[in-house]
Protein backbone atom coordinates (compact mmCIF):
# COMPACT_ATOMS: atom_id res chain seq x y z
CA UNK A 1 0.00 0.00 0.00
CA UNK A 2 1.57 3.12 -1.03
CA UNK A 3 0.53 4.91 1.99
CA UNK A 4 3.96 6.48 3.66
CA UNK A 5 4.82 4.67 7.05
CA UNK A 6 7.79 7.29 7.17
CA UNK A 7 5.49 9.99 7.02
CA UNK A 8 2.71 8.23 9.10
CA UNK A 9 5.64 7.64 11.48
CA UNK A 10 6.96 10.87 12.01
CA UNK A 11 3.52 12.13 12.54
CA UNK A 12 2.78 9.48 15.21
CA UNK A 13 6.19 10.29 16.87
CA UNK A 14 5.29 14.27 17.24
CA UNK A 15 1.92 13.50 18.91
CA UNK A 16 3.33 11.36 21.61
CA UNK A 17 5.84 14.19 21.88
CA UNK A 18 2.78 16.72 22.16
CA UNK A 19 2.02 14.72 25.36
CA UNK A 20 -1.44 13.11 23.47
CA UNK A 21 -2.81 10.09 24.93
CA UNK A 22 -5.67 9.61 23.63
CA UNK A 23 -6.78 9.16 19.80
CA UNK A 24 -9.96 8.73 18.18
CA UNK A 25 -10.42 7.14 14.72
CA UNK A 26 -12.36 6.21 12.02
CA UNK A 27 -10.21 4.42 9.52
CA UNK A 28 -9.61 5.79 5.86
CA UNK A 29 -6.67 4.50 3.64
CA UNK A 30 -4.41 7.39 4.29
CA UNK A 31 -4.34 6.65 8.23
CA UNK A 32 -4.24 3.27 8.68
CA UNK A 33 -0.48 3.06 9.98
CA UNK A 34 -0.92 5.77 11.89
CA UNK A 35 -4.40 3.63 13.67
CA UNK A 36 -2.15 1.01 13.90
CA UNK A 37 0.50 2.45 15.49
CA UNK A 38 -1.72 4.10 18.24
CA UNK A 39 -3.26 0.40 18.55
CA UNK A 40 0.14 -1.15 18.85
CA UNK A 41 1.19 1.81 21.43
CA UNK A 42 0.38 0.40 24.97
CA UNK A 43 1.10 4.39 26.46
CA UNK A 44 -2.06 4.84 24.06
CA UNK A 45 -5.61 4.75 24.19
CA UNK A 46 -7.09 3.77 20.85
CA UNK A 47 -11.00 4.88 20.56
CA UNK A 48 -12.40 3.51 17.28
CA UNK A 49 -15.60 5.20 16.49
CA UNK A 50 -19.22 4.02 15.03
CA UNK A 51 -19.27 8.09 13.72
CA UNK A 52 -16.75 10.70 13.93
CA UNK A 53 -19.03 13.07 15.58
CA UNK A 54 -18.65 10.75 19.08
CA UNK A 55 -14.93 12.20 18.90
CA UNK A 56 -15.48 15.48 19.85
CA UNK A 57 -17.67 13.94 23.30
CA UNK A 58 -14.90 11.78 23.80
CA UNK A 59 -11.98 14.51 22.86
CA UNK A 60 -14.20 17.25 25.28
CA UNK A 61 -14.37 14.09 28.48
CA UNK A 62 -10.57 13.87 27.74
CA UNK A 63 -9.66 17.39 28.30
CA UNK A 64 -11.94 17.92 31.24
CA UNK A 65 -10.43 14.96 33.18
CA UNK A 66 -6.82 16.48 32.18
CA UNK A 67 -5.64 14.26 29.47
CA UNK A 68 -4.54 15.49 26.06
CA UNK A 69 -6.44 13.68 22.77
CA UNK A 70 -6.25 13.72 19.20
CA UNK A 71 -8.91 13.34 16.93
CA UNK A 72 -7.95 11.04 13.72
CA UNK A 73 -10.48 11.62 10.32
CA UNK A 74 -10.81 12.13 6.62
CA UNK A 75 -12.66 15.59 5.92
CA UNK A 76 -15.78 13.66 4.90
CA UNK A 77 -15.65 12.69 8.95
CA UNK A 78 -15.05 16.18 9.91
CA UNK A 79 -18.17 16.93 7.82
CA UNK A 80 -20.32 14.58 9.88
CA UNK A 81 -18.68 16.39 13.19
CA UNK A 82 -19.97 19.86 12.27
CA UNK A 83 -23.18 19.74 14.67
CA UNK A 84 -20.56 18.45 17.27
CA UNK A 85 -18.04 21.21 16.75
CA UNK A 86 -20.06 23.76 16.90
CA UNK A 87 -22.21 23.03 19.96
CA UNK A 88 -19.99 21.60 21.60
CA UNK A 89 -16.46 22.47 21.16
CA UNK A 90 -16.85 26.16 20.32
CA UNK A 91 -19.96 26.46 22.71
CA UNK A 92 -18.03 25.49 25.36
CA UNK A 93 -14.56 25.91 24.43
CA UNK A 94 -13.03 22.62 23.97
CA UNK A 95 -9.32 22.69 22.53
CA UNK A 96 -9.55 19.70 19.51
CA UNK A 97 -6.89 18.72 17.37
CA UNK A 98 -8.05 17.24 14.47
CA UNK A 99 -6.27 15.47 11.53
CA UNK A 100 -7.89 15.72 8.69
CA UNK A 101 -6.86 13.26 5.96
CA UNK A 102 -7.72 15.64 2.91
CA UNK A 103 -9.19 13.91 0.19
CA UNK A 104 -10.77 14.50 -3.24
CA UNK A 105 -8.16 17.64 -4.46
CA UNK A 106 -5.36 17.87 -7.20
CA UNK A 107 -4.04 14.14 -7.97
CA UNK A 108 -7.49 12.36 -6.77
CA UNK A 109 -8.85 9.53 -8.65
CA UNK A 110 -11.36 7.95 -6.56
CA UNK A 111 -14.62 10.27 -8.18
CA UNK A 112 -16.78 9.94 -5.01
CA UNK A 113 -14.46 11.69 -2.76
CA UNK A 114 -14.17 14.74 -4.92
CA UNK A 115 -16.71 16.80 -3.74
CA UNK A 116 -15.85 16.60 -0.27
CA UNK A 117 -12.05 18.06 -1.47
CA UNK A 118 -14.24 20.93 -2.76
CA UNK A 119 -15.88 22.24 0.28
CA UNK A 120 -13.38 21.31 3.07
CA UNK A 121 -11.12 24.69 2.99
CA UNK A 122 -14.75 27.02 2.56
CA UNK A 123 -16.49 24.81 5.91
CA UNK A 124 -13.18 25.29 8.07
CA UNK A 125 -13.59 28.61 7.18
CA UNK A 126 -16.71 29.44 7.68
CA UNK A 127 -16.24 28.03 11.29
CA UNK A 128 -13.67 29.67 12.18
CA UNK A 129 -11.47 26.89 12.76
CA UNK A 130 -7.76 27.17 11.84
CA UNK A 131 -5.69 25.26 9.89
CA UNK A 132 -2.65 24.30 8.25
CA UNK A 133 -1.58 21.79 5.91
CA UNK A 134 0.82 19.33 7.08
CA UNK A 135 2.73 19.12 3.04
CA UNK A 136 6.41 18.58 3.53
CA UNK A 137 8.35 16.16 5.70
CA UNK A 138 10.71 18.90 7.50
CA UNK A 139 7.80 20.93 9.05
CA UNK A 140 5.48 18.20 10.07
CA UNK A 141 6.47 18.56 13.85
CA UNK A 142 6.51 21.96 14.12
CA UNK A 143 2.89 22.64 12.56
CA UNK A 144 1.42 19.33 14.40
CA UNK A 145 2.58 21.11 17.59
CA UNK A 146 2.04 24.58 16.90
CA UNK A 147 -1.58 23.34 16.12
CA UNK A 148 -2.04 22.33 19.65
CA UNK A 149 -0.29 25.11 21.36
CA UNK A 150 -2.58 26.86 19.88
CA UNK A 151 -6.17 24.86 20.34
CA UNK A 152 -4.84 24.64 24.01
CA UNK A 153 -4.06 28.65 24.27
CA UNK A 154 -7.41 29.76 22.71
CA UNK A 155 -9.68 26.60 23.70
CA UNK A 156 -11.52 25.58 20.25
CA UNK A 157 -11.05 23.41 17.81
CA UNK A 158 -7.96 23.57 15.30
CA UNK A 159 -7.42 21.62 12.04
CA UNK A 160 -4.20 19.86 10.48
CA UNK A 161 -5.27 18.84 6.68
CA UNK A 162 -3.02 15.54 5.86
CA UNK A 163 -1.99 16.44 2.48
CA UNK A 164 -1.55 13.79 -0.48
CA UNK A 165 2.15 15.18 -1.05
CA UNK A 166 2.61 13.85 2.64
CA UNK A 167 0.72 10.61 2.96
CA UNK A 168 1.05 8.99 -0.33
CA UNK A 169 4.04 7.33 -2.13
CA UNK A 170 3.21 6.90 -5.87
CA UNK B 1 -42.41 7.89 37.00
CA UNK B 2 -41.42 11.12 37.29
CA UNK B 3 -37.66 12.04 36.46
CA UNK B 4 -37.66 14.23 38.94
CA UNK B 5 -38.52 11.78 41.43
CA UNK B 6 -35.70 9.32 40.04
CA UNK B 7 -32.97 12.06 40.04
CA UNK B 8 -34.44 13.11 43.77
CA UNK B 9 -33.62 9.00 44.74
CA UNK B 10 -30.47 8.95 43.72
CA UNK B 11 -28.80 12.62 44.21
CA UNK B 12 -27.25 11.85 47.45
CA UNK B 13 -25.62 8.93 45.95
CA UNK B 14 -23.99 11.68 42.83
CA UNK B 15 -21.80 12.98 45.35
CA UNK B 16 -18.79 11.22 44.49
CA UNK B 17 -19.42 10.70 40.93
CA UNK B 18 -18.74 12.33 37.80
CA UNK B 19 -22.21 13.36 36.21
CA UNK B 20 -22.86 14.33 32.99
CA UNK B 21 -26.27 14.91 31.92
CA UNK B 22 -28.12 15.86 28.44
CA UNK B 23 -29.85 18.96 27.89
CA UNK B 24 -33.51 20.35 28.72
CA UNK B 25 -35.20 18.48 31.01
CA UNK B 26 -32.68 16.57 33.01
CA UNK B 27 -30.11 19.65 32.94
CA UNK B 28 -32.85 21.45 34.21
CA UNK B 29 -34.20 19.29 37.00
CA UNK B 30 -31.10 17.80 38.28
CA UNK B 31 -29.72 21.80 38.95
CA UNK B 32 -32.92 22.22 40.74
CA UNK B 33 -32.37 20.07 43.31
CA UNK B 34 -28.65 21.81 44.07
CA UNK B 35 -25.78 21.89 41.46
CA UNK B 36 -22.70 20.79 42.63
CA UNK B 37 -19.26 21.29 41.35
CA UNK B 38 -18.96 18.04 39.61
CA UNK B 39 -22.03 17.78 37.52
CA UNK B 40 -21.45 19.23 33.85
CA UNK B 41 -24.91 19.60 31.76
CA UNK B 42 -24.08 19.52 28.45
CA UNK B 43 -26.86 21.49 26.54
CA UNK B 44 -26.63 20.92 23.34
CA UNK B 45 -24.68 18.62 20.96
CA UNK B 46 -27.59 16.07 21.24
CA UNK B 47 -26.26 12.92 21.46
CA UNK B 48 -22.88 13.48 22.74
CA UNK B 49 -23.25 13.34 26.06
CA UNK B 50 -22.67 9.37 26.34
CA UNK B 51 -19.28 10.02 24.19
CA UNK B 52 -18.34 12.75 27.00
CA UNK B 53 -19.28 9.80 29.92
CA UNK B 54 -16.84 7.82 27.72
CA UNK B 55 -13.93 9.63 27.43
CA UNK B 56 -13.85 10.70 31.08
CA UNK B 57 -14.67 7.16 31.79
CA UNK B 58 -12.07 5.96 29.92
CA UNK B 59 -9.30 8.90 31.03
CA UNK B 60 -9.83 8.21 34.76
CA UNK B 61 -10.49 4.31 35.39
CA UNK B 62 -10.82 5.06 39.36
CA UNK B 63 -13.57 7.47 38.67
CA UNK B 64 -17.14 6.51 38.93
CA UNK B 65 -18.77 8.29 35.82
CA UNK B 66 -22.46 8.57 35.12
CA UNK B 67 -24.59 9.85 32.45
CA UNK B 68 -27.96 10.66 31.82
CA UNK B 69 -28.97 10.67 28.41
CA UNK B 70 -32.52 10.68 27.05
CA UNK B 71 -34.32 8.43 24.56
CA UNK B 72 -34.05 11.53 21.64
CA UNK B 73 -30.83 12.33 22.39
CA UNK B 74 -29.62 8.72 22.22
CA UNK B 75 -31.12 7.60 19.35
CA UNK B 76 -29.07 10.72 17.23
CA UNK B 77 -25.85 8.60 18.37
CA UNK B 78 -26.58 5.40 18.53
CA UNK B 79 -23.57 4.21 17.57
CA UNK B 80 -22.23 5.68 20.74
CA UNK B 81 -23.54 2.31 22.45
CA UNK B 82 -21.35 0.39 20.18
CA UNK B 83 -18.71 2.35 21.24
CA UNK B 84 -18.95 2.12 24.69
CA UNK B 85 -19.54 -1.51 24.57
CA UNK B 86 -16.31 -1.73 22.60
CA UNK B 87 -14.48 -0.34 25.28
CA UNK B 88 -16.50 -1.55 28.52
CA UNK B 89 -15.57 1.07 30.88
CA UNK B 90 -16.24 -0.43 34.18
CA UNK B 91 -16.64 2.77 36.01
CA UNK B 92 -19.62 4.37 33.07
CA UNK B 93 -23.12 3.91 33.93
CA UNK B 94 -25.26 4.86 31.65
CA UNK B 95 -29.44 5.98 32.64
CA UNK B 96 -31.51 6.72 29.63
CA UNK B 97 -34.43 8.45 30.93
CA UNK B 98 -37.03 7.32 28.09
CA UNK B 99 -39.93 9.87 28.31
CA UNK B 100 -40.86 8.65 24.46
CA UNK B 101 -40.82 12.13 23.24
CA UNK B 102 -38.94 15.04 22.36
CA UNK B 103 -40.04 16.77 25.25
CA UNK B 104 -38.58 20.26 25.33
CA UNK B 105 -39.20 21.21 21.44
CA UNK B 106 -42.50 20.70 21.88
CA UNK B 107 -43.07 17.14 22.62
CA UNK B 108 -43.28 14.99 19.40
CA UNK B 109 -42.86 11.04 19.73
CA UNK B 110 -39.76 9.61 19.32
CA UNK B 111 -39.10 6.10 17.74
CA UNK B 112 -39.62 4.72 21.44
CA UNK B 113 -43.20 5.65 21.16
CA UNK B 114 -44.03 3.16 18.45
CA UNK B 115 -42.22 0.51 19.89
CA UNK B 116 -38.18 1.19 19.20
CA UNK B 117 -37.03 -0.54 22.06
CA UNK B 118 -33.57 1.18 23.72
CA UNK B 119 -32.50 -1.90 26.77
CA UNK B 120 -32.69 -4.18 23.48
CA UNK B 121 -30.64 -2.32 21.31
CA UNK B 122 -27.88 -1.58 24.25
CA UNK B 123 -28.04 -5.58 24.78
CA UNK B 124 -27.67 -6.19 21.04
CA UNK B 125 -24.83 -3.38 20.71
CA UNK B 126 -22.71 -5.21 23.60
CA UNK B 127 -23.47 -3.94 26.45
CA UNK B 128 -22.48 -6.27 29.45
CA UNK B 129 -25.73 -5.05 32.02
CA UNK B 130 -28.85 -3.21 30.29
CA UNK B 131 -32.19 -3.42 31.97
CA UNK B 132 -35.24 -1.19 32.02
CA UNK B 133 -37.05 0.31 35.11
CA UNK B 134 -40.62 1.72 35.40
CA UNK B 135 -40.61 2.73 39.30
CA UNK B 136 -38.48 4.86 41.21
CA UNK B 137 -37.89 2.17 43.55
CA UNK B 138 -36.73 0.12 41.08
CA UNK B 139 -34.87 2.97 39.55
CA UNK B 140 -32.58 3.86 43.25
CA UNK B 141 -31.57 -0.04 42.99
CA UNK B 142 -30.97 -0.02 39.62
CA UNK B 143 -28.02 2.97 39.83
CA UNK B 144 -26.95 1.74 43.23
CA UNK B 145 -26.21 -1.67 41.70
CA UNK B 146 -24.66 -0.34 38.67
CA UNK B 147 -22.67 2.05 40.53
CA UNK B 148 -21.00 -0.71 42.48
CA UNK B 149 -21.51 -3.47 40.05
CA UNK B 150 -18.25 -2.62 38.53
CA UNK B 151 -19.42 -3.43 34.70
CA UNK B 152 -20.82 -1.02 31.62
CA UNK B 153 -24.43 -0.54 32.35
CA UNK B 154 -26.94 0.80 30.52
CA UNK B 155 -30.31 1.62 32.75
CA UNK B 156 -33.42 2.51 30.50
CA UNK B 157 -35.90 4.51 32.73
CA UNK B 158 -39.41 4.73 31.73
CA UNK B 159 -40.57 8.41 32.71
CA UNK B 160 -43.69 10.64 32.33
CA UNK B 161 -43.10 13.20 29.43
CA UNK B 162 -43.48 16.17 32.02
CA UNK B 163 -40.42 18.41 32.34
CA UNK B 164 -39.97 21.34 34.56
CA UNK B 165 -41.93 25.38 33.02
CA UNK B 166 -38.55 26.50 32.04
CA UNK B 167 -35.04 24.96 30.91
CA UNK B 168 -32.49 28.14 31.31
CA UNK B 169 -30.77 28.31 34.84
CA UNK B 170 -28.42 30.93 36.55
CA UNK B 171 -25.29 28.84 35.67
CA UNK B 172 -23.58 30.06 32.58
CA UNK B 173 -21.99 27.10 30.34
CA UNK B 174 -18.55 27.98 30.14
CA UNK B 175 -18.99 28.60 34.02
CA UNK B 176 -19.75 25.18 34.57
CA UNK B 177 -17.38 23.93 32.40
CA UNK B 178 -14.14 25.59 33.86
CA UNK B 179 -15.45 24.47 37.42
CA UNK B 180 -16.08 20.82 36.27
CA UNK B 181 -12.56 20.59 35.23
CA UNK B 182 -11.26 22.55 38.30
CA UNK B 183 -13.12 20.00 40.19
CA UNK B 184 -11.50 17.25 38.36
CA UNK B 185 -8.21 18.86 39.02
CA UNK B 186 -8.67 18.84 42.40
CA UNK B 187 -9.37 14.90 43.11
CA UNK B 188 -5.85 14.07 41.20
CA UNK B 189 -4.01 16.68 44.03
CA UNK B 190 -2.42 13.92 46.66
Amino acid sequence: MPVSLANSKLIYETLKECDIRLVSALPETWLVHLIRLTDEDPEMTLVRLAKEEEAVGISAGAHLAGVKSAMLMQNHGFMASINGIVSFAHLYKIPLLMLISYRGTFGERDPWQTQGGNVTEPLLRALAIPYFFLDGVESVKKRIRHAQTLAESSLQPVAVLLTRDLMWEE
Amino acid sequence: MLRLNCLRSVYSELENCLVVTIMGAVAAELHSLGHRPNFFYLQHAMGLASSTGLGLALCLPEQSVIVFDGDGSLLMNLGSLSTMARYRPRNLVHVVFDNESLLSVGGFPTATSTGTDLEGIARAAGVPQAVTVRSVENFKTAVSEAMHGNELTTIIAKVEAIGPSGYITDLSLLENRFQFRRHIQSLKKP
